[in-house]
């Protein structure tokens, strides 16, 4: 009897132990995947058997170019691995580098880096909010979420000039000071944004239908979340009490106050309210990092390392050969490896950057929660009914990007 | 914050639970040790691999209960070839060790690590189709982020960036 596994392409009726059961083709095209993942589903009925991901469909070999660039080259390639939050690869890999080259960078930077992270933590939980809800039923979430996402892509093309692709951290700094204006910006929105997530919440909370779609709908024991290693939220949402900006703080986390919510339901409801309590924790942290942002120089002073002001350059011959000499030739590195792993909106994002001494990395690994969350699928879809999966999948919050690299 | 050199003395490593635990509980399966920007990497014999790791997993002293990476290098052209490497996280006492493995170019293979974590089975599958390396005792391994009828396997040193074509 052929199995699951050799269904590559066509559906095909199979008999198991007399019952007749159904290999069902999802995706690769289907809007409620997130991109491009494709499920095969043997079903016997409407309710699943087993379930396989077949996953590759946007592999584009990241980590082999990173092999073939300077190390500031790569930090490009890193905002399309996880496209909903561009800084946070950013951060984890300069992180990582500067951990290589033992370089200290200056507070402003520190916190200019820490108040957009929550923001891109802000921006990735409002997609995930809209298209979760949008999956199941409710329209409205999804239009709100988008309208308060553009402000947030208004903030990131204020710093960098781009909305999606930022590519705004260096190894060192960022690339530019915060441009005028911008705080107020920020300012502005932290103060409405507290009662706009309470609208979302009012808007699915209670409501029964997302009760109904939600509650004791793909269950996860913390047992399982472990031994299948997830991260993230969809840990929390299975009481697994464990966040990497709280217990292994990393790029300043420690001076920031905040809670990680845990929830022990297991289901997609406890996840949803993870990651609603989330958004209230990750405003107050912006708000934090604006009241307490200091003045001072936004790059490390390390001329060989980053690249000099535009006014030096064109004034001071020093510094001009500088310039010359990163842009032609990159900065070496130390021998060495380390691995940097930081709290993504999805979970665990690890960088492991190995260093040969060159000007080019010798291996970025990049380990991704989507790819690792994705093992619990089939814990959570197993002998349950057809339609919960579209709920499964919207809770693990993946991007295909993410998992595909 | 300047850069500190690496200790890889075994003997200056031996307060660290880690490293105490695998001499005490697995003799000769420890290789070599170092510890290098606040990362302890242990090398560990093959043979002992899934003794080693389970050791550590489930050690009061140690506990790394949760695998947090799997990956793999490779050091085209010296030999042994690839070093696979486990990053195990201990929820409990808050620190990460990094566990390889050498692994020979003729015949890469290793015993896979599912049966200690059921959820190493998509990184496993990674590592066999960019690097090439077979897991004994996996599940289900082929191909997950290539086609099926690939040819080679880009992560290797060897495969040219922009592929054969």
């Amino acid at each position: 009897m052929p199995s699951i596994d050799q269904f590559r392409s066509v559906p095909v009726i199979e008999t198991r132990g007399g019952d007749p059961t159904m290999v069902l083709n999802m995706g690769p095209q289907h809007p409620s995947t997130h991109g491009v993942l494709r499920l095969l589903l043997e079903i016997d009925g409407e309710t699943i058997v087993r379930i396989r991901p077949d996953i590759g469909f946007l592999h584009t070999g990241i980590e082999k170019s990173c092999e073939a660039k300077f190390y500031q080259q790569v930090i490009p390639m890193t905002d399309r691995i996880d496209y909903l939050c561009p800084m946070t690869n950013n951060l984890a890999y300069v992180l990582a580098v500067e951990k290589l080259l033992g370089l200290e960078i200056p507070p402003r930077a520190i916190w200019i880096r820490l108040m957009l992270n929550e923001l891109t933590r802000i921006n990735s939980h409002l997609v995930w909010l809209g298209t979760h809800a949008l999956d199941i039923g409710a329209m409205t979430v999804f239009l709100y979420c988008f309208r308060e996402r553009e402000e947030i892509l208004n903030m990131f093309e204020m710093v960098s000039g781009q909305r999606m692709m930022t590519s705004y951290f260096r190894v060192g700094g960022v690339a530019l000071d915060l441009p005028l204006g911008f705080l107020d910006y920020v300012k502005n929105f932290a103060s409405y944004f507290p009662d706009r997530i309470e609208q979302y919440s009012d808007l699915l909370t209670n409501n029964p239908i997302w009760l109904g779609r939600t509650k004791g709908v793909a269950r996860i024991t913390r047992e399982d979340a472990l031994q299948l290693m997830l991260s993230g939220p969809t840990a929390r949402g299975s009481g697994v009490d464990w966040d990497l900006r709280r217990d292994m703080p990393y790029a300043g986390y420690d001076q920031l106050e905040f809670k990680v919510p845990v929830d022990n339901g297991g289901d997609v409801f406890a996840r949803y309210q993870v990651r609603m309590e989330e958004l209230r924790q990750s405003i107050g942290m912006v708000k934090q990092a604006i009241a307490r942002l200091p003045d001072g120089p936004y790059k490390a002073d390390a001329p060989k390392i980053v690249l000099p002001d535009r006014e030096k350059m064109k004034t001071q011959m020093e510094s001009l050969i500088h310039h010359f000499k990163i842009v032609t030739e990159g900065f070496t590195v130390p021998e060495g490896e380390v691995y940097q792993g930081v709290e993504s909106p999805r979970g665990e994002m690890g960088y492991y950057v190995v260093s040969d001494g060159t000007a080019k990395p010798y291996r970025v690994h990049m380990r991704s929660p989507s790819f690792a969350n994705l093992n619990a699928i089939g814990v959570m879809c197993e002998h349950n009914l057809l339609a919960d999966v579209i709920a499964a999948i919207g809770s693990i919050d993946i991007v295909l990007g993410d998992v595909d690299r | 914050m300047a850069l500190q050199s690496a200790v890889t003395d075994i003997e200056l490593l031996k307060d660290r639970p880690a490293v105490a635990c695998l001499l005490a509980g697995l003799p000769g399966a420890l290789q070599s040790a170092k510890f290098d920007r606040d990362e302890l990497t242990l090398w560990i014999d093959p043979i002992q691999l899934i003794a080693a790791l389970d050791l550590l997993r489930t050690s009061s002293e140690t506990r790394f209960a949760v695998l947090a990476d799997l990956t793999a290098l490779d050091w085209f052209p010296s030999e042994p070839r690839f070093e696979v490497v486990y990053s195990l996280l201990s929820h409990e006492r808050r620190e990460r060790i990094r566990v390889k493995v050498k692994v020979n170019g003729a015949d890469p293979y290793l015993e896979s690590v599912t049966a200690l974590w059921a959820g190493a089975s998509p990184f496993e599958r990674e590592v066999f189709d960019l690097f090439g390396i077979r897991f004994h005792g996996h599940p289900d391994l082929r191909r997950i982020l290539l086609p099926d009828d690939w040819e080679g396997h880009p992560l290797r040193k060897d495969y040219p960036v922009e592929g054969y074509r």
